[in-house]
């Protein structure tokens, strides 16, 4: 993976890579990549099909909401920018 | 009297019952002996200033008659689990300030026990590291020798623990964080399945591995623990009960070793020789113990660092200072996100949140995630016809005794296979429990180490574990 690769993922990913960063990881990756790639090269697998996978959603129906606003003070005590009861963000287009 | 070193939580309770001493006395000692000791440790990110008021409350209930299993017990927990009104980090400077709303589902039932939280231990950031070296606070010392890490990701709790501080401690473990520094430390460190407690109020990092378990310093107490921590939850969706996995085998002390897997490279000597004795130690017990194989169990760590970066750079999206924790501004929203979540993540959750978002990217989807998935699964089903034959599964918990700081932190792939034992367990959700097994002796006089092995059972058999366990440490 080269440098300008990881400078793209780590946009996407919204973190800001600090100076050299981008040489250290792209390098970093190639050895963890070549490790984990192993995985990719066991033919068993293509018999097998992910989405019959262990792992499967639990849902529940919406139902007994809380009372409005019991919980808004709590939640807004945290937000590190607030506006009355709003969380005030820069505009967004 | 309250001596620390020789205290379980067994025995601490039956003395609390008859009033050989106070709770307010024990967690004066624990207080004592965390003042005096851990500014050379640092297992704790903070001490709670409420703890003796907690004590009060536990000797007041044991003067009106009540009996609770944890009733009195000074406790430390992880710097990931929420507490009502305390601060919580994850280790990260991206929560530095965050105090939490409301109880985490542990630590609502640890308050329910009667158990005295002293305080939150130190942790590799977001729980991502095998050394603890990776939080953003502090350099947690590993109490047999202070030149050394004590493991990680709960470091502080297995520290605290080992150092007399606390008689239990919460960890939670992704790929091997309760039970890699617990062998460390010398101390008992249990997974359980997957699903048995909840993580309602457990900051995320992989969430199709993360389980909470307890540091103890005997077999029983880990018992007591988990029979406090575990059940459904209706705050946790992946939560299951005790009819989920039916048991299938009555408990016949068969011990499967994967030989092939345990003869991998870069195993130390004394690792070798250790769990050799191990062995022999459970057939002198009567124990049967049979070489097994499990082909796919090497691609365990590799299936690892695929889905555990995918879901960690996942998790981690809520972390955008907006909503809660650290804000850095630019000049607009997008920025503002660059910025805030450069500056607060450290540097090995850059490294897992990019290599996330790399393995999930179209175009490398089907070829890292989907092929890890299904060999995820393969390993699971192989674990899982193994388990029709035998009771547990016996293998080192580690690699090498505990390593010196610095020596892993420049190559991270090689930090990672400090893992290589404890990550199948988390792969396949079942339960796994790292037991002391006696001490590496290093070279020229240099001191000893502790290790540990580790016992892995059959979805939903920590029965199997306590069972062996006990026998093992003969309590």
């Amino acid at each position: 993976m080269d440098k300008e690769e990881v400078l793209n993922l780590a946009k996407l990913a919204r973190v800001e890579l600090k100076d050299g960063e981008a040489e250290s990881l792209s390098c970093e990756f190639d050895s963890i990549l070549n490790y984990v790639g192993e995985v990719k090269k066991v033919g068993k697998l293509d018999k097998l099909n992910k989405e019959e996978s262990t792992i499967r959603n639990v849902m529940r129906k919406d139902g007994k909401p809380h009372e409005p606003g019991l919980y808004t003070q709590k939640i807004l005590a945290q937000a590190p920018v607030r506006e009355g009861d709003y969380i005030k963000v820069k505009k967004i287009l | 009297m309250t001596d620390l070193p020789k205290l379980s939580i067994t025995s601490a309770r039956v003395a609390l019952q008859k009033k050989t001493f106070s709770a307010r006395e024990l967690t004066k000692a624990s207080l004592d002996a965390i003042k005096e000791k851990d500014p050379d440790i640092h297992a704790f990110l903070e001490v709670f200033d409420d703890a003796l008021e907690q004590a009060d409350e536990a000797d007041r209930k044991i003067r009106e008659g009540e009996d609770l299993p944890l009733l009195g017990i000074p406790m430390a927990i992880k710097d990931n689990m929420l507490m009502a009104g305390k601060r919580v980090t994850a280790g990260s400077k991206i929560l530095e300030g965050f105090v939490a709303p409301y109880d985490s589902t542990v630590i609502k039932k640890l308050k329910d026990a009667g158990a005295v939280i002293l305080g939150r231990t130190n942790m590799d950031e977001f729980a991502m590291g095998s050394s603890t070296e990776n939080s953003a606070y502090s350099v947690t010392k590993n109490p047999h020798d202070l030149s050394r890490v004590p493991g990680g990701s709960s470091g502080g709790s297995a520290a605290a623990v080992a150092a007399d501080f606390a008689l239990a401690a919460l960890g939670s473990d992704t790929g091997g964080s309760i039970r890699q520094p617990a062998a460390f430390c010398g101390v008992v460190g249990l997974k359980p399945t997957y699903g048995r407690v909840s993580r309602s109020g457990l900051i995320a990092l992989a969430s199709s591995f993360d389980q909470i378990g307890p540091f103890t310093k005997t077999v029983g107490d880990a018992e007591i623990l988990y029979e406090v921590l575990e059940g459904q939850d209706s705050l946790d969706s992946t939560t299951i009960s005790r009819e989920t996995y039916p048991s299938r085998r009555k408990f016949s002390k068969v011990i499967g070793v994967p030989r092939v897997f345990v003869g991998s490279e870069g195993i130390d000597d004394s690792v070798k020789h250790n769990f050799r004795a191990s062995v022999e130690k459970f057939k002198s017990l009567g124990y049967e113990v049979r070489d097994i194989e499990l082909p796919h169990i090497k691609y365990s760590l590799a299936t690892y660092y695929i889905i555990m970066p995918a879901e960690a750079s996942s998790n981690l999206a809520r972390f955008d200072g907006v909503k809660y924790g650290l804000h850095r501004s630019g000049s607009d929203v997008i920025e503002d996100y660059l910025k805030t979540r450069g500056e607060g993540f450290g540097k090995e959750a850059r490294r897992r949140i990019v290599l996330g978002t790399y393995v999930l990217s179209s175009g490398y989807y089907d070829e890292y995630y989907g092929s890890a998935l299904k060999m995820k699964k393969l390993i699971t089903r192989e674990f899982d016809e193994m388990f029709g034959e035998i009771d547990l599964i016996l293998t080192p918990t580690t690699p090498t005794p505990a390593f010196k700081f610095g020596e892993k932190t420049a190559d991270p792939l090689s930090m990672y296979l400090a893992d290589i034992f404890t990550v199948p367990a988390n792969i396949a959700g079942l339960p796994s429990i790292s037991i002391p097994s006696g001490l590496a002796h290093l070279p020229a006089q240099a001191g000893t180490l502790p290790l540990g092995i580790l016992l892995t059972a059959g979805l939903g058999r920590e029965d199997n574990l306590f069972a062996a366990g006990k026998e093992f440490l003969g309590a």
